[in-house]
């Protein structure tokens, strides 16, 4: 907004807990000591959040090792072995260390304090699930040193995310790097579905006086979708990895093609987590969307029950569509067609949110800070990046695009182009209530629009080698296949990107400092979090909170239109 | 210091969520049943595959014993359940020892059936695919009754010791819950390993 | 590195200008299954490049109407929805989504269940890590990395039927302007077709990871007028000769002779180390099964499926150290010495 601090209107002063927050001087030890047995939920989405955004600068890393190796055909700057580690460090990592925790960070942070609790319904629980889950993260990491081979030689797992099976069993992948990636995967799982059962839990079971399901935010509505969602998908995840590893340590024969064992089984079994994962991924960041754009437009969201109801359709839907990633693995002419048809109907769910969220744009006052900016690139870049789903769900076409790099364009679109710029959109927007100051404007629009100059020249560019028939996960390509200039304009957007990412992370450290005072309420917004100080004492509300409708603290700017009025 | 106006009181007074013990399980037990499903599935899958003996036919025997022993505890839990919740500690301690005592029955069969399957048959978890899918899905399904008795027990021992009281008949269900939850699926492993797949 | 840069600039800049010639391009087709794709994906491409012009239109119209403007500090009108819109959003989307759907049911039935002529040609072709084998049955031979098929005419077609298996782990068989991919899977057997309606060489590439060397596991078709293919089937069909000690020629037999750098020493050479144990040469002992067959060796183009020509430098190379070209393949270097090594390029130069 643009100027951040707008005068709270009249009325509102009476609802806020303004004692200032007195801080006596404690040692680094004590500090530390008080992080690491932390049970409070703020505390915990604060170790989340910064758990991965420390794996995104490694895998954003990894991420340009792959770009600089693929600058040139016939590159050397990274051999065979060392680039199927890094791609496939870079895809499990995005996904299981820097995806699901940073979402389950604002997760843990925002849902206690929007629907009016004083903290997650299992505090130790929560504390379990973070540090297993971290603990996954250095396991996985070890494996760059540890297993076999000597210093600096490890065996970091190079079998792809999706660790396709037979490729992973003991005659074809040696050594302890697939053991590494189950053990993580596991471990990770386990912390995730405690994650889960704590949010369903909080949600359903924590809600203050007044907060119906009708009322809570979409994004509290939104978080316990994803929890039941995960709660069904990554355990199918777990068991596969139980299997993998019963098969690599008790000689079992689950996937072992030599004794009659099922190479499609696992993947059957990985697709049927992997799909609902992306979903997993990209509900949160929906969430947040829902909560800024109505805040940036000055609008109520438009169809509230349409958006639940669209949220609930599109995990039900997602749990059937999982074999669109297999269209050329030998389905029937019938099995494609239903999964044809399957993966569309997403498209109805996801159009009546798109749509919505632009009808409450419609005839709003839109401001753009920062948060909104990021929005705006996402609502574009979502509908680009479901567009180019709706082409691979074309199964004819799929035996076509399949594992080229017009897949790899058409998910970095949705993992990059919506949901990181989502993350960054929250960032900007929440990072006053939790540290009490506002990121600075002026690197927040540098940031941007560098991130939408990169992003664009590195993934739209990268759709057109896919279609001149460039496979995925090949560490180097022949001069004479026409892909060498592409390949160069994406490596190039990439670096324009680590740039952004670069002025973010130095955003995030100097603010944190030096930023402008937040205030309780710097963005003028309607929802709970925004009644406490900035940052919330650690019982969160001093009383009870009681609400009437979805918008308490519209209510109690506009005494004389209030939401509770209509419902 | 203040907060938001509490002008609605009415509804503080009546606002009632429903436990957070209970939801927490249903969502454990949730994920648990995904889980099975994919054990599960595995086994069906590969049903009759295999390109060596022993077969299931061959080797495998109902166990009645055990069956019995199991789905009758959860009868016995239900009893327990019912008498903390009437205040009734003396029937609570005897329903509760007497559903540990079938679980561990339960247990003594599978290890009994396990030890024969090894020692006589020589079928273990590598020798062929149902080795493997039979291993690990009753294993999985012992890994939770294991998981149940330590529960149990535990509970047995605060309530020998006079710890437990009638206020926490709340826990005390969400417990037996999840030994409902390991009845039932022995219900599915039982019919898919023993019925079914024979 | 520099040099390299360089060349590639101007090879990508010469190749854009030829953008139909693409060796990989999906919209440059060449056959049946790849055409019906390639009419499906221009209409799926204008149904959703419609979709995307529709909502990227409202999205800036609202941007640019919609700004705030300075000063301003009353709050918009509150709006919390409207049943006719939302329903109209809901309909307009499932009835794009039938049309979509019906045009692709129609191409996956008429690709993945098109009848078989009885003209057809059946080829098995089997995925190993990192090469592809190809077995003709009815012809009996057996080749690797390059596959001939015959030119199909329209008129009277004749397309080959592929059988596609894997020796390990999961491979696809991509030649992007003849078909879509198909999987290879160990323990399974699926099936794909091409026709194709033009003669010439055309490539593609393993598009399944399968392990270190998945980037090098090329692919290349060659297309034959019917009298080329029958030609080309004839020459493999022979057993091979060469090396075979001719009896009449004793200076083949007189013992100082086993330095000698001919064809018939490197035959005993490829005999007596672990060459036979890996590879297949019709007519010799030669019949292992875990490499490529290499009784027509010098009647393909490239080695080690498609990643240097076929010279006899690179086979010299090849067989010194496997791992200077292609690191990670499953050739051991056999570690032979200077003069084994030259004979055994002598002879495998020898097969025709
Ligand atoms: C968060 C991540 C995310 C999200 C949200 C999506 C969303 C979608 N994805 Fe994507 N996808 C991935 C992440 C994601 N995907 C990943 C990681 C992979 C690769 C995994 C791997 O192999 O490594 C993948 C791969 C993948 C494949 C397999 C490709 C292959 O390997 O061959 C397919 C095929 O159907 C697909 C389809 C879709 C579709 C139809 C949607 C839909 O949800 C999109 C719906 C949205 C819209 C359609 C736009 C908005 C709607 C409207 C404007 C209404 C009007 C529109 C219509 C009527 C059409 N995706
Ligand atoms: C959330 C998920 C996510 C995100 C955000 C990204 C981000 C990026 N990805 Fe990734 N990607 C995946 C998920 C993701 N990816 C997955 C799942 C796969 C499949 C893996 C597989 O096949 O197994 C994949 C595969 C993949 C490939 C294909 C590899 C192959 O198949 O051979 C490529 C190639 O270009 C790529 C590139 C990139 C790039 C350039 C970015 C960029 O957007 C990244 C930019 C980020 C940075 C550059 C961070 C740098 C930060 C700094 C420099 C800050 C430094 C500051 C300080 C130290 C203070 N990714
Ligand atoms: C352990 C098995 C093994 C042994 C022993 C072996 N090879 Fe190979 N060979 C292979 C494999 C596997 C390939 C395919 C490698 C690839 O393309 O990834 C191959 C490929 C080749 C090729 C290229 C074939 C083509 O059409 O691309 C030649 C030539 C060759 N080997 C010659 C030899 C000679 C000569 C010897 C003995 C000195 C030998 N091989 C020993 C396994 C073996
Ligand atoms: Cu074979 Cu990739
Ligand atoms: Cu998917």
């Amino acid at each position: 907004m643009d100027a951040p601090s707008t005068p709270i209107p009249g009325g509102i002063e009476g609802a806020l807990d303004v004692t200032p927050q007195t801080r006596s001087r404690a040692t680094y030890l004590e500090v530390l000591h008080d992080w690491v047995v932390t049970v409070d939920h703020k505390k915990i989405g604060l170790l989340y959040i910064g758990f991965a955004l420390i794996f995104l600068v490694v895998a954003g890393l990894e991420a340009m090792a792959i770009r600089i190796q693929l600058a040139v055909p016939h590159n050397t700057f990274l051999d065979a072995r060392s680039y199927n580690r890094m791609f496939t460090m870079h895809g499990t990592t995005m996904v299981f260390l820097v995806g699901m925790p940073i979402l389950f960070g604002f997760g843990n942070y925002l849902v206690p304090l929007m629907i009016g609790a004083r903290d997650m319904a299992f505090p130790r629980l929560n504390a379990f699930s973070f540090w297993v889950s971290a603990f996954a993260g250095i396991f996985l990491y070890f494996s760059f040193i540890g297993g076999l081979g000597l210093a600096g030689t490890g065996t970091a797992p190079d079998v792809a995310w999706f660790a396709y099976a037979p490729l992973t069993e003991r005659p074809f992948s040696p050594g302890h790097n697939v053991d590494y990636w189950a053990l993580a995967l596991f471990a990770s799982g386990v912390g995730s579905i405690g994650t889960a059962i704590n949010i369903l839990a909080t949600v359903f079971c924590m809600r203050c006086p007044g907060m119906t399901l009708s009322r809570i935010p979409l994004l509290a509505w939104i978080y316990a979708t994803v929890s039941f969602l995960v709660l069904v998908t990554i355990s199918p995840l777990t068991a596969a990895q139980v299997m993998l590893l019963i098969d690599r340590y008790l000689g079992g024969h689950f996937f072992d093609t030599q004794a009659g064992g099922s190479a499609i089984l696992w993947a059957h079994f990985f697709w049927i987590f992997g799909h609902p994962e992306v979903y997993v991924l990209v509900l949160p960041a929906f969430g947040f969307a829902n909560e800024i754009i109505p805040v940036f437009s000055r609008k109520a969201i438009f169809g509230y029950p349409a958006m639940v109801a669209a949220t609930v359709g599109i995990a039900f839907i997602s749990l059937g569509v999982w074999a669109h990633h297999m269209f050329t693995i030998g389905m029937t002419s019938l099995g494609n067609t239903f999964f044809t048809l399957s993966t569309m109907l997403v498209s109805i769910p996801t159009g009546i949110k798109t749509f919505n969220w632009l009808a409450t744009m419609w005839g709003g006052k839109l401001r753009f800070a920062t948060p909104m900016l990021f929005s705006v690139g996402f609502l574009f870049q979502w509908v680009i990046a479901g567009l180019t789903g709706i082409m691979l769900s074309v199964s004819p076409w799929n035996w076509q695009l399949h594992n080229s790099y017009f897949v790899v364009a058409h998910f970095h679109y949705v993992l990059v182009g919506a949901i990181l710029f989502m993350i960054f959109a929250a960032f900007y927007y929440w990072y006053p209530k939790m540290t009490g100051r506002m990121l600075s404007e002026t690197l927040g629009k540098w940031h941007f629009w560098l991130m939408i100059v990169g992003f664009h020249l590195t993934f739209d560019v990268m759709h057109i080698p896919g279609l001149l028939g460039m496979p995925r996960q090949i560490y180097t390509y022949e001069p004479d296949r026409g892909w060498t200039l592409l390949n160069q304009i994406v490596t190039f957007g990439a670096v324009i990107q680590a740039v952004a990412m670069a002025i973010f992370v130095y955003n995030l450290v100097h603010s944190y400092f030096a930023g402008k005072l937040a205030g309780p309420d710097p963005w003028d917004a309607w929802t709970l979090e925004w009644s406490t100080p900035s940052p919330p004492p650690t019982y969160n509300f001093p009383v009870d909170p009681v609400v009437a409708s979805r918008r308490p603290l519209w209510d109690l700017k506009h005494p004389e239109d209030p939401d509770s009025a209509f419902e | 210091m203040s907060t938001v106006p509490l002008q609605h009181e009415s509804l503080a007074a009546t606002w009632r969520l429903p436990s957070r013990g209970r939801v927490g399980m249903a969502s454990l037990i949730v994920a648990e049943c995904a889980i099975f499903t994919i054990f599960v599935v595995a086994y069906i899958y590969y049903m009759g595959r295999d390109v060596s003996g022993p077969k299931p036919h061959d080797v495998l025997e109902v166990p009645i014993l055990g069956t019995v022993c199991l789905l009758s505890s959860s009868f016995f839990i239900w009893l327990a359940e019912h008498a903390i919740a009437h205040g009734n500690m003396r029937s609570f301690r005897i329903w509760w020892a007497v559903t540990f005592l079938l679980g561990a029955i339960f247990l003594g069969t599978t290890a009994q059936e396990w030890h024969k399957l090894i020692t006589v048959d020589h079928l273990t978890i590598s020798t062929n695919l149902f080795g493997t899918t039979y291993y690990s899905l009753v294993g999985l399904h012992a890994t939770h009754v294991v998981v149940g008795l330590i529960l149990l027990l535990t509970v047995l021992l605060f309530a020998l010791a006079g710890k437990v009281r009638p206020r926490h008949s709340e826990r005390v269900q969400v417990l037996a819950l999840y030994w409902h939850f390991v009845d039932a699926v022995w219900v599915v492993v039982f019919t898919l390993v023993y019925l079914v797949g024979r | 590195m520099l040099w390299n840069v360089a060349r590639s600039r101007c090879l990508s800049c010469a190749t854009l200008l030829v953008w139909p010639h693409w060796p990989g391009n999906i919209f440059s087709t060449s056959s049946t299954p790849a055409r019906e794709v390639h009419g499906l994906s221009i209409f799926i491409l204008i149904i959703t490049g419609g979709i995307f012009i529709g909502v990227a239109s409202l999205l800036v119209f609202a941007l640019v109407r919609f700004r705030h403007r300075t000063g301003d500090m009353t709050e918009p009108p509150q709006v919390f929805g409207s049943m006719q819109i939302e329903l109209a959003w809901t309909i307009i989307p499932i009835l794009l989504i039938i049309v979509l759907f019906l045009g692709t049911a129609r191409v996956i039935f008429a690709v993945q269940d098109a009848p078989k002529p009885t003209s057809a040609l059946d080829v098995t072709v089997v995925g190993h890590q990192f090469w592809w084998e190809f077995r003709y049955p009815k012809y009996n031979v057996v080749t690797a990395n390059e596959l001939h098929v015959p030119l199909s005419d329209p008129q009277s077609p004749t397309p080959t039927f592929l059988k596609l298996t894997s020796a390990d782990v999961i491979h696809s068989f991509w030649i992007p302007r003849l078909a879509g991919k198909t999987d290879l899977l160990p323990n399974r057997v699926n099936e794909m077709w091409v026709d194709p309606h033009e003669p010439g060489l055309f490539l593609g590439q393993c598009a399944q990871f399968c392990g270190t060397q998945h980037a090098k596991m090329l692919l290349r078709v060659y297309v034959d007028s019917p009298q080329d293919f029958q030609r080309w089937i004839a020459q493999q069909q022979q057993a091979q000769q060469s090396g075979t000690p001719d009896p009449g020629d004793v200076a083949a037999n007189r013992p100082e002779s086993s330095d000698a750098i001919t064809p018939e020493q490197g035959r005993r050479v490829f005999e007596e180390q672990a060459c036979m144990n890996c590879h297949t040469i019709s007519g010799t002992a030669a019949n292992g099964r875990f490499g490529p067959d290499l009784t027509h060796l010098m009647s393909r183009a490239t080695i080690a499926a498609g990643i240097v020509p076929n010279t006899p430098e690179n086979l010299r190379i090849w067989i010194t150290a496997p791992d200077e070209l292609k690191p990670g393949s499953l050739m051991p270097a056999m570690h032979l010495n200077e003069l084994q090594n030259a004979q055994l390029v002598a002879y495998l130069t020898t097969l025709r």
